[in-house]
C-alpha cells in the first residue's frame, strides 16, 4: 500500500513538474497583461481590469498588483527612478461607439506596500472619437534607448492603430505631436528597438473567447520609428502584414499582448497571455517566454521540455559528462564481406554496463566526445518546489538511472554528488538565449556571491565563471535524447 | 362599388399584417452620396480605370448593406457564412450586373440604428428574427484606398454598419485571356467571392484584413469582360475588404482595366 501511495505521489510530483515546465507557476491569471517591470525586487503585472499580478522570483505569481482607473489593457514602463502605468478608459466598441481614452499615471513605486506608493492623478495622452477610424485602447510604451524618445502605439481592429510620442519626463504628449497610422486591423501593439531597427508589435486573431480564441503575435520592422513597419514578405503592417512571433501550442491557446524584458546581454524574455490554458480549466494565464533573435527578427523560445539531454558546449561541440573511465562497447567496424548481411538494430551502451565502474562519491565533471554513453545522458526535471527566476522553474540535473546530481562546490568547480538532496548548489537555473543557445547557472555557489555560469575555459574543462554572452565558452545546447516519460 | 372598396380595404389590411414594415429610405443624390463618402470613395464614371501600382481593384459597384445582426464575430463558421451569403435576398443576386443608382427590395433582419455615444451594441435579441422591408440601391465607386472600407460606405449612407452582408461587383476587362492567375483578397471578416459565375474563395472565421489572405487557385481572366463578384460578411467592427490578381510568384497582376458595367 505505502508503495502504491509512493507511486501516485511520485507520479503527481512528476506531473505537477512537468505541467509547471510549460506555464507560470502560482496563480498568474490575468488578461492582457502590461509589460512585466521590476521594482525593488519584485515583478510585476498589471491586466485588464483594476488589479496586477506580482512574483517574488519571476516564476511564482499571484495578485495583488494595484491598479486604480479600471478599463482595459494596461501597460508600465520604468522611467528613471519612477514608473508610468497606462490604460484605456474602456474596453472598445462592442456595436457601438469607440470614443475611448488612453490614460496615463507616475508612481514612485509598484509595491503597494510601500509607503512611497501613490499614484499621480491619471491625465489623457490620446483619445479616439465616437466614430473615427481607430479605438484608443491597447497602449504599448517603448523608450527609444538610442535617442531617449518615449513613443505610445494604440489601437484595435477598428481601423488603425497609432503612435504618438510622449515627454519621457513629464509623460505628457508631446506639445503639437501628430498621432501618426503605423498599423491596421490588429490589438495590443507595442514597440521595441534592437540592432538599429524600430519593432512594431501586434496581436492579430480573436480574443477573449477561451478555448476558441486564435490570437497570435506578429511583428513588422522599420528602420525609422514612425514606420513604415515592413513583415518578412514585404507587407507594410498598414496593409494587414505581419510576420509570426508566437503562435498557439496544443495546450496553451491564443497567445496576445507582447511585452519585452531584457535582463541582460543576451537574455531576453517576453511576456504576453495565453488566451487558455486548457492544464488550467481553459483560464487565461500569465505567458513569458525567452525571446529570441533570429535574422534580425524576434521569435519566442519554446518552453524547455523535461528529459533527458545531450549538454553540448557550444564553443567545442563536446558533452558535458561526469569524469568516468571510458568503457570500450564490444563489436566495432564492420568488415568488409558482410554487406550481404541483414541490418539489426544494435543496443548502444547501458548504464549496468558500467556504473559498476563509477565511484561511489563525489565524482569530477568535463567535456568530451558525445558517444551517447551513460556517463554523458543527463535528465533534466524541475523542482516545483525550489521556486524560479522569470519565465522558469529550477532544475535538477542528474544522471540518467542514477541520483547523481551536477553541483556548483566551494571551490566554483563543477562535480556531480551522489545524491541529490534539492541544495540550492543543485539547482539550476536554463535561460535559452537570444542567439538560441542556453545559459546554465547554479541557483548558488557557496561561498560566493557573484553569479556564475557553466563555462567551457578549455574545450575539455568546464567550470564557473561569470557568463559572457559574446563568448561560445558561456553558451550550451541541449540536445534531446528522450523526454522525461 | 361598395363590396370591390370593401375588398381592396381587407386586402390592404391582410397585406399590412402578414408584410414587413418598410424601412424608410430616400434614394440619395450623387452629390450627397460623394459627400458622405469623401476620403474613402469617390464617385465613379462610366469608363475603364487600371488598378493601382499593387494590382488592388479600386472601382466597385457597391449595394447597401444588407442587415444580418450578430453581437459576435465568433460565429463565421464556413457553414454559417455559406448559408448566410448563399440565401437569396434579391433576385438576380448572383448574375445581375447592376447600373449606378438601380435599387433592390430586400427583406432583411432589422436592427435599431448605432448608437456611438455608447460603446456597446444597441441591438435587442428580443428583435432577433424581426423582419423588415428595405430599398438598397447600388453604387458605383472609386476607393481612395487599396482596400474598400465597407464600414464607411455603410455609416456615410446612415446603412447598418455593423452586422451586415455587404455585395460587390465589379467588371475586369482583358485584351486577350490572362492566364494561371489568382485572385487574392484580404477582408475583414467572411465572405465569398465569384469570378465569371464560378465560386473561386470562401473566407470564413473571424480575422483582419491583411493583403494575400486567401488567394484563390488558377483561374482564367478570359479576352473582354469579366464579372467578379463578392459578398463581405461581419458583425461588430470594422468591415472592408482589399482585391487583386496575383501571379504564381506572388506578384500583382495589372495588365487589364476596371469598370462597372
Amino acid at each position: 500500500m505505502k508503495r502504491i501511495i509512493s507511486i501516485i505521489v511520485g507520479m503527481s510530483t512528476l506531473l505537477l513538474a512537468m505541467d509547471s515546465a510549460f506555464a507560470q507557476a502560482g496563480q498568474p491569471f490575468i488578461h492582457d497583461p502590461s509589460t512585466i517591470v521590476k521594482c525593488d525586487g519584485k515583478y510585476y503585472t498589471f491586466g485588464t481590469g483594476s488589479g496586477g499580478l506580482i512574483s517574488e522570483d519571476g516564476w511564482t505569481w499571484h495578485s495583488g498588483g494595484v491598479r486604480p482607473g479600471g478599463g482595459a489593457a494596461p501597460d508600465a514602463i520604468k522611467l528613471g527612478d519612477r514608473y508610468l502605468v497606462g490604460y484605456n478608459t474602456f474596453g472598445g466598441g462592442l456595436g457601438g461607439g469607440h470614443a475611448n481614452a488612453i490614460m496615463v499615471m507616475w508612481n514612485k513605486t509598484l509595491d503597494p506596500n510601500s509607503p512611497d506608493f501613490e499614484y499621480s492623478e491619471a491625465f489623457s495622452v490620446a483619445e479616439s472619437l465616437p466614430d473615427e477610424d481607430c479605438d484608443a485602447i491597447d497602449l504599448g510604451l517603448m523608450l527609444d534607448p538610442s535617442t531617449g524618445r518615449l513613443f505610445c502605439t494604440y489601437g484595435t481592429y477598428f481601423g488603425y492603430i497609432r503612435q504618438v510620442e510622449l515627454d519621457p519626463v513629464t509623460g505628457r504628449r508631446l506639445p503639437g505631436n501628430e498621432a501618426i497610422d503605423v498599423a491596421r486591423n490588429c490589438e495590443a501593439s507595442t514597440m521595441m528597438y534592437h540592432d538599429g531597427w524600430y519593432y512594431l508589435l501586434g496581436t492579430h486573431g480573436s480574443c477573449c473567447d477561451g478555448l476558441n480564441s486564435s490570437y497570435n503575435i506578429v511583428v513588422g520592422r522599420s528602420r525609422n520609428p514612425n514606420g513604415p513597419f515592413m513583415d518578412n514578405v514585404g507587407r507594410s503592417m498598414l496593409q494587414g502584414g505581419g510576420k509570426p512571433v508566437i503562435t498557439a501550442e496544443p495546450r496553451l491557446m491564443g497567445p496576445g499582448h507582447f511585452g519585452r524584458y531584457i535582463e541582460e546581454e543576451g537574455v531576453e524574455k517576453m511576456s504576453f497571455h495565453w488566451e487558455a490554458d486548457l492544464d488550467r480549466s481553459g483560464r487565461s494565464v500569465l505567458g513569458i517566454r525567452p525571446l529570441l533573435w533570429k535574422d534580425g527578427w524576434p521569435v519566442a523560445g519554446k518552453a524547455f521540455v523535461p528529459g533527458t539531454y545531450e549538454i553540448q558546449s557550444i564553443r567545442s561541440g563536446y558533452a558535458l559528462q561526469i569524469d568516468v573511465e571510458f568503457i570500450r562497447v564490444q563489436g566495432g567496424m564492420r568488415r568488409r564481406g558482410e554487406d550481404n548481411q541483414p541490418d539489426v538494430p544494435i543496443e548502444g551502451q547501458q548504464l549496468a554496463d558500467v556504473i559498476g565502474t563509477w565511484p561511489e562519491g563525489v565524482i569530477g565533471v568535463k567535456n568530451d566526445f558525445f558517444l551517447a554513453r551513460p556517463q554523458q545522458k543527463w535528465q533534466v526535471i524541475p523542482v516545483p518546489e525550489a521556486g524560479g527566476y522569470l519565465g522558469g522553474p529550477y532544475y535538477k540535473i542528474i544522471i540518467e538511472g542514477t541520483n547523481k546530481a551536477l553541483a556548483a562546490n566551494a571551490d566554483a568547480e563543477l562535480e556531480a554528488v551522489p545524491e541529490f538532496t534539492g541544495a540550492p548548489e543543485q539547482l539550476w537555473r536554463i535561460d535559452q538565449l537570444t542567439d538560441g543557445t542556453f545559459r546554465i547557472m547554479p541557483k548558488e555557489v557557496p561561498g560566493h556571491t557573484e553569479p556564475l555560469a557553466l563555462v567551457s575555459l578549455g574545450d575539455n574543462s568546464p567550470t564557473l565563471a561569470p557568463f559572457n554572452f559574446h563568448s561560445d565558452n558561456s553558451k550550451w545546447d541541449f540536445i534531446m535524447i528522450s523526454p522525461l516519460k | 362599388m361598395k363590396t370591390s372598396l370593401r375588398i381592396l380595404l381587407l386586402a390592404s389590411v391582410i397585406l399590412a399584417v402578414l408584410c414587413p414594415p418598410a424601412q424608410a429610405q430616400k434614394k440619395l443624390k450623387n452629390t450627397e452620396v460623394a459627400s458622405a463618402l469623401k476620403g474613402y470613395f469617390t464617385l465613379a464614371d462610366n469608363g475603364v480605370v487600371s488598378p493601382d501600382s499593387e494590382g488592388f481593384i479600386r472601382r466597385w459597384m457597391l449595394l447597401d448593406p444588407i442587415s444580418k445582426p450578430n453581437s459576435t464575430n465568433q460565429v463565421f463558421t464556413i457553414k454559417y457564412t455559406r448559408d448566410a451569403i448563399l440565401q437569396e435576398y434579391f433576385p438576380g443576386q448572383f448574375t445581375m450586373m447592376p447600373k449606378d443608382g438601380d435599387r433592390v427590395r430586400v427583406v432583411m433582419e432589422y436592427q435599431p440604428p448605432v448608437d456611438v455615444s455608447t460603446s456597446y451594441s444597441t441591438y435587442d435579441p428580443n428583435d432577433a428574427g424581426k423582419m423588415i422591408k428595405a430599398n438598397l440601391y447600388w453604387h458605383a465607386l472609386d476607393s481612395d484606398h487599396f482596400f474598400v472600407k465597407l464600414f464607411r460606405f455603410a455609416a456615410g449612407l446612415d446603412r447598418d454598419r455593423y452586422g451586415a452582408i455587404f455585395w460587390s461587383v465589379t467588371v475586369i476587362n482583358c485584351d486577350e485571356d490572362i492566364e494561371d492567375v489568382r485572385l487574392s483578397v484580404g477582408a475583414n471578416c467572411g465572405g465569398m467571392w465569384w469570378l465569371n459565375g464560378e465560386e473561386v474563395l470562401l473566407l470564413a472565421g473571424d480575422r483582419h484584413m491583411g493583403v494575400d489572405s486567401f488567394v484563390s487557385k488558377h483561374v482564367t481572366l478570359k479576352k473582354g469582360k469579366n464579372v467578379l463578384r463578392g459578398a463581405t460578411i461581419n458583425g461588430i467592427g470594422m468591415s472592408e475588404f482589399c482585391a487583386r490578381f496575383v501571379d504564381d510568384n506572388g506578384q500583382p497582376v495589372t495588365n487589364f482595366t476596371v469598370s462597372c458595367n
